[in-house]
């Protein structure tokens, strides 16, 4: 039977926007973490942690998104680690962003000039509070816009957890495409409920970096 | 040789105090160059240096080697006591103990002043919030910018965050202050605020190195000035004498150079 596309219709395309940010937010906390210390690893002064952070960003910066949750999907059972498709997403995603937000952090730790850390290891500072008080959070400032994009790239990402079976926004839409026949509704509906995510965190990190110019 | 007022009527030798930097056979090369050759320096508590030298001739790379911001190849830095070659632990104690002020002032521009003169107290010494900033405002009252503490460096002129930079590396509380061309970025009107503030430090019987091209300075200020060529110390002498008749060549040449211009 074909359904009308009514305001349940558009309700269950609504539901999937949980999981969208959910798996948004986890994506990024997650690698969030693993990319500060991807990022620190990559700007260390010992040439093997520097090796090891280069192949894992350019091996996650070489290969599709796709491939990588496709990966985490079939390959964690292979070593004996059932995984559901949230578990997963939320996995390959991870690792994904972590990669990502690592080059973006070593290239704003570096952009910070060479003097400061000098002056920082001149007065006596350990590695961590160089990095903590002194050199992080310049480079933050350097960082915001890029890896507030990186963000909205990331949430936009997550539309490829469906093909894994994840319901959030993409999928939710390609159900109730499939039973009203009215895809361009349908998607036409979910492209506008991104844009309402994601325009306004571009916007967010426009003004932000217009006010740390101002400020330094 | 700075202890004139009791000459030579001094009965019984006084103990030779050991250096507070022992620099010994030093190397070091940038790949193939050369830079600092089989160097050999010790400074005395309370002895104010300054090393001059044309560009490139390794004066700043061996002040840079005494907190261990270069590394070197070969020989040996003692800085009171503890041996740079002896790893972390020592270069962490060195650090504590010597000042450096940089030629790019390097504050910390998300900081204020008063918090860039905070930091390293309470970070390295551990001392509470409240008593940092008590020392912070007492070096900086010292080099007489104290007005400006709840400023950002940018709001500052080269000259005065030059002395925010003194300042900051007087709460360490160090026993030897390292200046690599301090004043080499400033405004010629602000380079004199900087050299009084210094020349207030040397009075205090602070232990000095200076890299500098304000010979002025070295005149009036040093115990010993240094000529550096080609990662070489070429002449070592008293102000009177290196001014007044250096004996080597080149040192006459570098001299030549600085005052017909």
């Amino acid at each position: 039977m074909i359904r009308q596309f009514g305001l349940s219709e558009i309700l269950s395309i609504l539901a999937g926007v949980q999981s969208t940010v959910m798996l948004s937010l986890v994506a990024f906390a997650g690698g969030g973490i693993v990319g500060l210390a991807i990022a620190l690893m990559r700007t260390s002064e010992r040439s093997w942690l520097q090796r090891i952070a280069g192949s894992y960003i350019d091996f996650f910066q070489g290969t599709p998104l796709l491939m990588q949750l496709f990966l985490v999907f079939y390959g964690l059972p292979v070593f004996g680690y059932k995984v559901g498709p949230w578990t997963a997403v939320s996995i390959g995603l991870t690792l994904h962003a972590s990669a990502f937000l690592g080059e973006i952090w070593r290239g704003s730790i570096q952009a910070v000039p060479k003097g400061q850390t000098e002056a920082a290891k001149a007065l006596g500072l350990s590695y961590f509070n160089r990095m903590r008080d002194v050199v992080l959070p310049q480079a933050m400032r350097i960082s915001i816009a890029p890896t507030v994009s990186f963000l909205v790239q990331l949430i936009k990402g997550t539309s490829l957890a469906a093909i894994v079976g994840f319901v959030e926004l993409s999928r939710s839409a390609q159900m109730i495409a499939s039973t009203t026949y009215k895809p361009l509704l349908a998607y036409g509906f979910a492209a506008i409920v991104y844009f309402i995510i994601c325009f306004p965190l571009s916007r967010f990190s426009m003004n932000l970096e217009k006010r740390f110019q101002v400020k330094t | 040789m700075n202890l004139a007022p009791y000459g030579s009527t001094v009965t019984a030798p006084a103990a030779e105090p050991s250096p507070i930097i022992a620099i010994s056979g030093l190397q070091k090369w940038y790949d193939r160059f050369h830079a600092l050759k089989d160097i050999d320096l010790d400074v005395q508590r309370g002895e104010r240096i300054v090393i001059c030298g044309p560009s490139g001739s390794g004066k700043s790379t061996l002040i840079r080697c005494i907190n261990s911001l270069e590394l070197y190849q070969g020989g040996r830095i003692v800085v009171d006591g503890f041996d740079l070659g002896d790893g972390e632990k020592s270069i962490d104690a060195v650090r504590g103990e010597v000042g450096m002020v940089f030629q790019q002032f390097n504050l910390f521009p998300h900081l204020t002043v008063k918090e860039n003169c905070m930091l390293a107290p309470m970070r390295v010494r551990g001392i509470a919030r409240n008593r940092a900033a008590e020392l912070a405002m007492t070096y900086l009252e010292r080099v007489r910018i104290a007005e400006q503490a709840e400023k950002y460096p940018a709001e500052l002129s080269g000259g005065q965050q030059q002395r925010v930079a003194i300042a900051r590396a007087l709460c360490m509380n160090p026993k030897v202050m390292l200046f690599d061309e301090p004043t080499s970025a400033l405004d010629p009107e602000m380079v004199k605020e900087v050299l009084d503030t210094m020349v207030g430090l040397a009075e205090d019987g602070m232990t000095m190195l200076c890299v500098t091209h304000e010979m002025g300075f070295a005149r009036s200020v040093a115990d010993r000035v240094i000529f550096m060529d080609r990662g070489e110390i070429i002449e070592s002498d008293r102000p009177g004498p290196f001014f007044a008749n250096p004996k080597n060549p080149r040192t006459q040449a570098f001299l030549g150079q600085l005052l017909h211009h």
